[in-house]
């Protein structure tokens, strides 16, 4: 890998000096990420596959994680990239307590700091290569966003990362409603999931619910969803065309 | 065959129209609110349009990131401006620092293509277009974004725009009367809407005059 990264690819956009330190591809990465609001706050779900390219390498790796008081951030992508947000966001946690004025970062804050670090690692052309999902509630506002990796940002009443938009946005645009209940917020992202499951290469059959809420965050014991087989094509799938 | 190589590119385009007409005492300002990437909606509610003063309001389409970088930008550099000169930016004012602040970044522009609306000191309507590296020009009328090659050549149309050979140089802002323009927007999106990908769901129009500014809302096509 080391003299790899020395040769120029054809479509490069590095100059002269070879900058070996930036980001070429990633490595470890995270599929979709799902999320929604509902009644008392946001729903998100990920499921905890690190794939090393077509390797399910790592199978229990925590994408969503509690930042600060009020909010939730998920991230598909470079794995080492995510652990180095939450690093950069440990630190503006740690000042924004340290000013111990009462105030805490809302989760509209913490989306625009994630924002402006993505847009200008993007600017340097050393992106961090991940889709981020941050959600929270903070006096009694719901707020849900998301940012690429280029720094392209938006709000909504339900986001997705990577498939998700594809297979997962499509489902919750036919059945999100305002005021959704818990169980009913649930069962919609777990239908997603399932859907993703099926569909995606690199989803895995384990995965996190998280919930945050006005009283604060919970992310769920790791899970499998049921799935079914039985479909008779699947039972003798050549029986159309023997031999291929 | 060769290992596949993951790429990136800096720019992504996020779809989406704009355009603004001037008026004799009046501006409107209109652009849709769907933001896409490739084939796929992020959202149907997205504001392409960005209050600069109080009698300047900007429309961009293009790059999101960069354009809420650019928005941001004109956003400090106003109030550096009125903390100096205890006063708000002019319409014209702006004009020049969106050029200036767009060619700032000749050798890796804002992916951004803006319309810029308001009134001038007299109150008389005004609207500035601009390319991505901030070539700009006063006109009665502009469109940009993925829908201008349609609607451009409808306002030509009914806004019978003056040859810009004649001479002497005859001013195209237009004599129709406020609500006709709002009127003649909304056509135009509907438009837009059946034939351009990009333009749909919402369509947000502002409205500058002598009371203040003035917003308004149009279900576009979803699909």
């Amino acid at each position: 890998m080391q003299f790899m990264a020395s040769k120029q690819p054809e479509n490069s956009l590095l100059g002269p000096e070879s900058d070996s330190q930036r980001t070429l591809y990633p490595y470890v990465t995270g599929t979709s990420v799902v999320a929604l609001k509902y009644k008392d706050g946001i729903l998100m779900a990920a499921d905890m596959g690190g794939s090393y390219g077509s390797t399910l390498r790592y199978k229990s790796v925590e994408r969503m994680k509690p930042i600060g008081k009020h909010s939730l951030l998920g991230a598909s992508g470079e794995i080492s990239d995510f652990q180095e947000i939450l690093h950069y966001l440990d630190e503006l946690i740690l000042y924004d307590n340290m000013w111990d004025d009462g105030n805490s970062l809302g989760p509209k804050e913490v989306h625009n700091y994630l924002t402006r670090v993505m847009y200008n690692r993007r600017n340097k052309f050393n992106p961090l290569w991940n889709s981020l999902v941050l959600g929270g509630v903070k006096n009694g506002q719901k707020y849900l966003g998301t940012v690429s990796m280029i720094g392209v940002n938006f709000e909504d009443n339900h986001v997705a990362t990577g498939f998700g938009n594809h297979l997962a946005r499509p489902i919750l645009r036919q059945e999100w409603h305002e005021n959704l209940s818990f169980e009913d917020g649930v069962r919609l992202l777990e239908k997603c999931m399932r859907v993703l499951l099926y569909r995606d290469r690199s989803a895995i059959n384990k995965l996190q619910i998280a919930k945050i809420t006005e009283e604060g965050s919970t992310i769920s014991q790791p899970y499998s969803l049921k799935t079914y087989w039985e479909f008779s094509a699947f039972a003798n799938p050549a029986q159309g065309a023997v031999g291929s | 065959m060769t290992k596949q190589q993951a790429n990136w590119s800096p720019y992504d385009n996020n779809g989406g129209s704009c355009v603004a007409i001037a008026g004799a005492d009046y501006c409107v300002i209109a652009a849709d609110t769907r933001m896409s990437t490739g084939y796929n909606i992020l959202t149907r509610e997205y504001s392409k349009i960005c209050k600069l003063a109080d009698k300047c309001v900007m429309a961009s389409s293009g790059f999101q990131a960069d354009v809420k970088a650019l928005q941001k930008q004109l956003a400090a550099r106003h109030l550096i401006y009125q903390h100096q000169h205890n006063k708000q930016m002019s319409c014209p004012a702006m004009a020049q620092l969106l050029s200036n602040t767009l060619y700032y970044k000749r050798f890796f522009p804002y992916y951004s293509f803006n319309v810029l609306g308001g009134l001038d000191n007299e109150g008389k309507g005004c609207v500035f277009t601009y390319d991505a590296v901030g070539s700009y020009e006063k006109v009665g009328y502009s469109s940009q974004g993925s829908g201008s090659t349609l609607i451009m050549p409808f306002l030509d149309n009914q806004l019978k725009s003056p040859s810009p050979l004649l001479l002497p140089v005859q001013d195209a802002v237009t004599p129709l009367v406020e609500a006709e323009a709002v009127d003649l927007v909304k056509t135009v999106f509907a438009s837009a809407s059946e034939r351009d990908i990009y333009t749909g769901d919402k369509l947000e129009i502002v409205v500058i005059n002598a009371d203040g500014i003035r917003r308004e809302y149009m279900e576009l096509r979803k699909d």
